[in-house]
């Protein structure tokens, strides 16, 4: 303990810090540098992601099988309830119908399962926080990389749907490229934002499915949505709001996008630019929200 | 105590003294605690626990509502920690060790008071960043990244870390999911995965405690090797015996309190005093 004197003596411990440039443990770094350190753990993100995908199903007999069997099902509880039971569909015809509803229950799920994810990314994964330094926005965009990859496999099961009721290859398939990059960065953002607030306040995860499930029917997956709601005599600026709603926004595009016959008149005004302005304003906001807090997670 | 350790550590310390003694100009802080407190914060106390209408005050009454209860965990800690230095953190279950490592390791955060460290300390463990239902092959690779490294240092050390835990000494395990291992099998490997990296500050969390016999030796030198490259090193464990081989300065910790700051064996000799062992 006790060394011979030395210059050091009679310092007090912040003084001493100084001295040797020592600095203090835990404090959250500037924004520039915290996109630098995300940077340099992409592939612990990247290999996160599909480690969680992989073990999601490693039980299962039928292992990986489910990743496209489990929206296929979704799917057809749906058109089971909306397209048969309550003839939600609008006029639509089978070959309509059943691409439309699936492409909207797919992108939908991208995003719902994403938010679920996000509002457990830091408080359902408390050991991992306490255990290891990494920028905590690792975890949330992790979770919504694995839905991504989650979604590609749905899209396998989509186009086979798609080819089934005759929408064949077009050039507007193209179009499916910037969509999803879009609704993956807004995904992304919510996910963040959700993680935060789920991080302080974990009751969040047990109200947020009530809330999604709202937002669902409130976005017209499993029927048109103008139709809908011209039947139940609303007003037309509630229309308009609900089909501006980023959820809405992205599955009409990928409907605009695939299905053959779906006219740019169902999609709302400006779409291009609501599918941009939601990307952009969750994907940086909900950084820099999530980030404010950073020195914070892990507390308690 | 200062002059305590003078008199006692004279005979025992003379060649680590001048050991300490060549060094001395050079005695440079690598962590220093300025009067850390540590409080964690419960849901959940004695009234909220289950009942509906105690949770319904506390979510209308906002923030820190009776439900929630403080735990105080490290009260008032200073210390300063120099370069080369092998320091033991002992005392009773609860006493605040491993929360005073997290603490200095940035991993959570004081309430009161601040540590300053130089460079970034790690905790030695990756468990929580490993997943079951992998095998063990993918968890080398994820707890690799997970800790920082690329993936070329991973790729370099993948068959090191492996040939290290004796995952394959009885077969082709590492290609099994880890969930299958026996609890001594997964040990070792979570051992080989965490120290597989350098690190500046290295905290050790009764890791010396996995594995059979032959194990722990193996983990012992490597943990020497480990405190010759990094800084300074901090073990926490009630083995006193791991204690006396590794450390060569020893805080004794009690009810959140430092209560002891000093050589290896004053400290130990006391503790056991007071433990009656």
């Amino acid at each position: 303990m006790s060394g011979p004197p030395s210059a050091d003596d009679g310092l007090s411990p912040a003084e001493l810090a100084r001295k040797y440039e020592l600095s203090v443990s835990g404090a959250r770094v500037g924004l520039g540098e915290y996109i630098r350190q995300m940077w340099g753990r992409r592939h612990f993100i990247v290999a996160f992601s599909s480690a969680k995908l992989t073990a999601q199903y490693s039980q299962a007999k039928m292992g990986q099988l489910w990743q496209v069997v489990t929206p296929l099902l979704n799917a057809a509880v749906y058109f089971f309830i909306f397209g048969l039971l309550l003839g939600g569909r609008g006029g639509m015809k089978n070959d309509m119908y059943i691409p439309f509803l699936v492409t909207g229950v797919f992108v939908f799920t991208f995003t719902q399962a994403s938010a679920m994810a996000g509002v457990r990314a830091i408080s359902g994964n408390l050991g991992l926080v306490r255990a290891l330094h990494f920028p905590r926005a690792s975890l949330p965009i992790s979770f919504a990389l694995q839905q991504l990859q989650q979604l590609l496999f749905s899209m396998i099961v989509l186009a086979a749907v798609l080819l089934g009721f005759g929408h064949f290859p077009a050039f507007a398939w193209i179009l499916v490229i910037p969509v999803l990059a879009l609704q993956f960065v807004f995904n992304v953002g919510l996910a963040l934002v959700l993680a935060r607030m789920g991080a302080k306040t974990p009751d969040l995860a047990q109200l947020l499915p009530f809330i999604l499930r709202t937002w669902m029917y409130a976005s017209g997956v499993m029927y048109p949505l103008e139709h809908m709601l011209q039947k139940a005599g609303a007003h037309s600026w509630v229309s308009d709001i609900l089909l501006a709603n980023p959820a809405a926004v992205y599955m009409d595009l990928m409907r605009y996008a695939l299905i053959e016959n779906y006219s740019g008149e169902n999609l709302p005004s400006h779409v291009w630019a609501l599918a941009l302005g939601w990307a952009v304003l969750l994907g940086v906001g909900g950084f820099v929200y999530f980030w404010k807090a950073e020195e914070r997670y892990g507390r308690g | 105590m200062a002059e305590q350790t003078l008199d006692k550590g004279a005979q025992a310390g003379q060649a680590e003294e001048a050991v300490r003694a060549a060094s001395a100009p050079a005695r440079v802080p690598t962590v220093i605690a300025d009067d850390v407190h540590i409080v964690y914060r419960v849901n959940g106390g004695p009234k909220g626990k289950g009942s509906a209408t105690a949770a319904l005050s506390r979510l209308l009454g906002r923030k820190s509502a009776p439900g929630m209860r403080e735990v105080h965990a490290v009260r008032g800690v200073t210390f300063v920690a120099y370069k080369g230095e092998s320091i033991g953190l002992i005392g009773s279950n609860g006493s605040g060790k491993s929360t005073l490592l997290k603490a200095v390791a940035g991993l959570l955060p004081t309430e009161r008071g601040k540590v300053y460290t130089n460079g970034q300390p790690s905790l030695l463990g990756v468990n929580a960043a490993l997943m079951n239902d992998l095998t063990g092959e993918r968890n080398v690779i994820l707890g690799g990244l997970a800790m920082g490294m690329s993936r070329e240092q991973i790729r370099e050390r993948y068959q090191g870390i492996v040939d290290f835990s004796g995952i394959n000494e009885k077969g082709d395990f590492i290609t099994l999911p880890m969930r299958t291992y026996s609890s001594g099998m997964a040990a070792r490997l979570r051992f080989s995965i965490a120290a597989a990296k350098d690190h500046d500050v290295l905290m050790i969390d009764e890791a010396l405690a996995t594995g059979d016999r032959k194990f722990q030796k193996r983990s012992e030198a490597r943990i020497r090797e480990l405190r010759q490259e990094a800084g300074t090193v901090f073990l926490v464990s009630h083995n006193n015996k791991s204690i006396r081989d590794t450390c060569d300065r020893v805080l004794w910790l009690e009810k959140g309190e430092l209560l002891m700051d000093g050589p290896t064996d004053e400290v130990i000799k006391a503790y056991e005093k007071e433990t009656g062992k």
